[in-house]
């Protein structure tokens, strides 16, 4: 079986987000990228299943501009087998990569698809769930336990523990599938030196976004840039005595 | 003239209070209609309930054996063929909506707005990205329908017992799938009041350092009638379940009392709070930066803290 995983690159979690003056957009120039925390955790997801034997290859994808390739390299390094690296340098909505996920899919015929539950820097939480509509099939969304199993000659299922509100759900689908990921599903593992040196031998496609035909029907438009409203420092108590005369004051107590 | 279709979430034949939220944020587009929509295998409480909801014009019902749960493939289809002639399909932000809400709009080929904060005007929307660290305007084209999920932090819910619209069952024929089956929900058990809508929630970080010391946390939170939350390091740790966790990937809380005891201030986490009323700090670092946005702050051990609070109460 073969897994596909999404692999977007974003702003790095630890980096506090500004936005232009000029509300034109957040600043990121200088700014450190990495891969989506949400996406490592599908890749370490996906390679785990290949070192169980489940999984035969894993392929990890890419949707954006052309300097992605030191991205990719990491995912590379990692552990994938290859990566594809689709170059668009237009910002992509989130149907409009389930479109291109779809057609790698259409190409690729994989056993399943793992992409992250959301990504941090548009937290749309929209790409998966809209891959598994487009192509037909089951979706495992916010996962925190996958279990393959795979019988000879059938397609075989996957029985996934989803975070859900009210507490964890349980289901099964049947394969192929797509499954997004929750935070606690694993940690991925970390890149070690030689394998940054291997990696460089494994081969990246890149296909450019035009050619898969794919109508870019990006219907949102984003007008205006905001930083948020700030909450600012309050007051300090001295003891227990203090905070309980302050909430009472406040009637919260 | 909008007609808003909204999405009812439900769990063991209750309406979940999500459900008053988004009705809130469809009346916030003034629309000439607002219906709600609910899809289970037995609908006669949950459309009860829904149907005194203000504002709500009427109560659609879908009642299939497969509606039993929530299970995104098998209601998506559902919603799509019910939304032909609304303007808007809106569905609470919670893990319910977030999981079905894209299916629905890849089923009509358009875009979903995610976590609308505000209303500007029938198509134009603000919503968090970056955590929250940034708001963003999102003009949605006005050809197509609008499908969106609302951030209930952001909403009260509309008020409930006015009203009483009618409830009609909806046909709606299409087939389901049936390569996606439910197994179980696990559930923890609790008398205290729901995370998500209490007015009071009292949290315990990595700070607290134990299972057993949460005893702690959740005697303070029965004392004062809140709420249980915690940070991620609190669940990773094993301390807590899941289902507790506030932040940008738990829940999006906002309480008129937030108290934060042994959590450090990780934007992560201060995303699940940013619209709390007043937000309490207790910490034995005066450096840590849950100070920065604390109301008011209590330097100290929170197990001498804590115990004090007690007494101080009465
Ligand atoms: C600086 C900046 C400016 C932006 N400006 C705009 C703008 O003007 N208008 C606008 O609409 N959007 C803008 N975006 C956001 C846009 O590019 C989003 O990333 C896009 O809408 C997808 O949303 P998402 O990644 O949050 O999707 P989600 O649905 O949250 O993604 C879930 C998962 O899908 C997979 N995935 C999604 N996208 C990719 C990808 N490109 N490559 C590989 N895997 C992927 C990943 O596995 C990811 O974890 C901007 C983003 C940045 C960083
Ligand atoms: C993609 C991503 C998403 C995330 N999502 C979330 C999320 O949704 N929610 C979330 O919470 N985190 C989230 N995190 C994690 C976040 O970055 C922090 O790691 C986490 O919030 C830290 O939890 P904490 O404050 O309990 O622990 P710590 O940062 O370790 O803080 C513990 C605090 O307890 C204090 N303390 C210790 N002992 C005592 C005592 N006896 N009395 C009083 N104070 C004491 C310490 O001074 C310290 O400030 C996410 C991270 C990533 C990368």
């Amino acid at each position: 079986m073969k897994i596909l995983v999404g692999y977007k690159r974003v702003v790095d979690y630890n980096v506090r987000i500004q936005v232009k003056p000029d509300g034109t957009g957040v600043v990121t120039d200088g700014v450190k990228l990495s891969a989506n925390p949400f996406d490592d955790i599908a890749l370490e997801e996906a390679l785990r299943l290949r070192e169980k034997g489940v999984a035969t290859e894993v392929v990890v994808v890419a949707i954006g501009p052309a300097d992605l390739t030191a991205h990719l390299r990491n995912g590379l390094a990692m552990g994938a087998n290859r990566a594809i690296h689709v170059v668009t340098d237009a910002a992509v909505q989130p149907l409009t990569a389930a479109r291109v996920f779809q057609r790698l899919v259409e190409k690729e015929q994989p056993g399943l698809v793992i992409t992250g539950k959301q990504a941090i820097d548009d937290d749309a939480n929209q790409t998966g769930q809209m891959l598994a509509t487009l192509w037909d099939r089951p979706q495992a969304t916010f996962a925190s336990k996958v279990d393959i199993s795979v019988e000879s000659g059938a397609d075989g299922k996957a029985t996934v523990t989803r975070e859900v509100d009210a507490g964890l759900e349980v289901i099964e689908v049947e394969l192929p599938a797509v499954i997004t990921t929750d935070l606690r599903l694993n940690e991925p593992r970390f890149i070690k030196l030689p394998d940054i040196m291997k990696a460089k031998a494994k081969p990246i496609d890149t296909i450019e976004f035009a050619s898969l035909g794919i109508e870019a029907n990006d219907h949102l438009k984003t007008t205006h840039y905001a930083a948020p409203p700030k909450r600012s420092r309050g007051v300090m108590v001295k003891d227990a005595t203090e905070l309980v005369a302050a909430l009472k004051q406040k009637g919260l107590l | 003239m909008s007609k808003i279709l909204v999405i009812a979430e439900h769990l063991g034949g209750k309406l979940n209070p999500s459900t008053a939220r988004a009705v809130s944020a469809a009346a916030a587009v003034k629309p000439e209609a607002i219906d709600v929509l609910v899809l289970a295998d037995a609908v006669d409480a949950i459309a009860a309930e829904a149907a005194k909801i203000e504002g709500v014009s009427r109560v659609l019902t879908i009642v299939r054996a497969e509606n039993a749960h929530p299970l995104a493939a098998v209601l998506a289809p559902q919603i799509a063929k019910a939304a032909a002639g609304y303007s808007h399909v809106f569905v609470p932000s919670t893990t319910f909506g977030k999981d079905v809400a894209p299916r629905v709009a890849a089923l009509l080929g358009v875009a979903q707005v995610s976590d609308v904060m505000s209303v500007e005007s029938a198509h134009t929307f603000k919503r968090p990205i970056y955590a929250g660290n940034a708001i963003v305007t999102v003009e949605a084209n006005s050809a197509h329908t609008v499908v969106a999920t609302i951030r209930t932090a952001s909403w009260p819910a509309a008020a409930s017992g006015a009203n009483s619209a009618p409830v009609e069952a909806l046909n709606v024929d299409v087939a389901l799938p049936s390569h996606t089956r439910f197994i179980e929900l696990q559930q923890g058990k609790s008398d205290r009041p729901d995370l998500q809508s209490a007015s009071k929630v009292v949290s315990g970080g990595r700070g607290v350092g134990s299972k057993e010391n949460f005893e702690i946390i959740y005697k303070f939170a029965d004392k004062i009638g809140a709420a249980v939350g915690a940070s991620r390091a609190a669940v990773d740790a094993g301390y807590v379940p899941n289902e507790l966790q506030v932040g940008q990937t738990g829940k999006i809380i906002a309480p008129e009392l937030y108290v934060a005891v042994g959590i450090s201030g990780a934007i992560q986490h201060l995303t699940g709070i940013k619209d709390a009323g007043t937000i309490v700090a207790i910490n034995k670092d005066g450096e840590a930066p849950i100070f920065e946005i604390a109301d008011i702050g209590l330097v100290g051990d929170l197990f001498k803290i804590l115990p004090e609070l007690d007494s101080a109460i009465g």
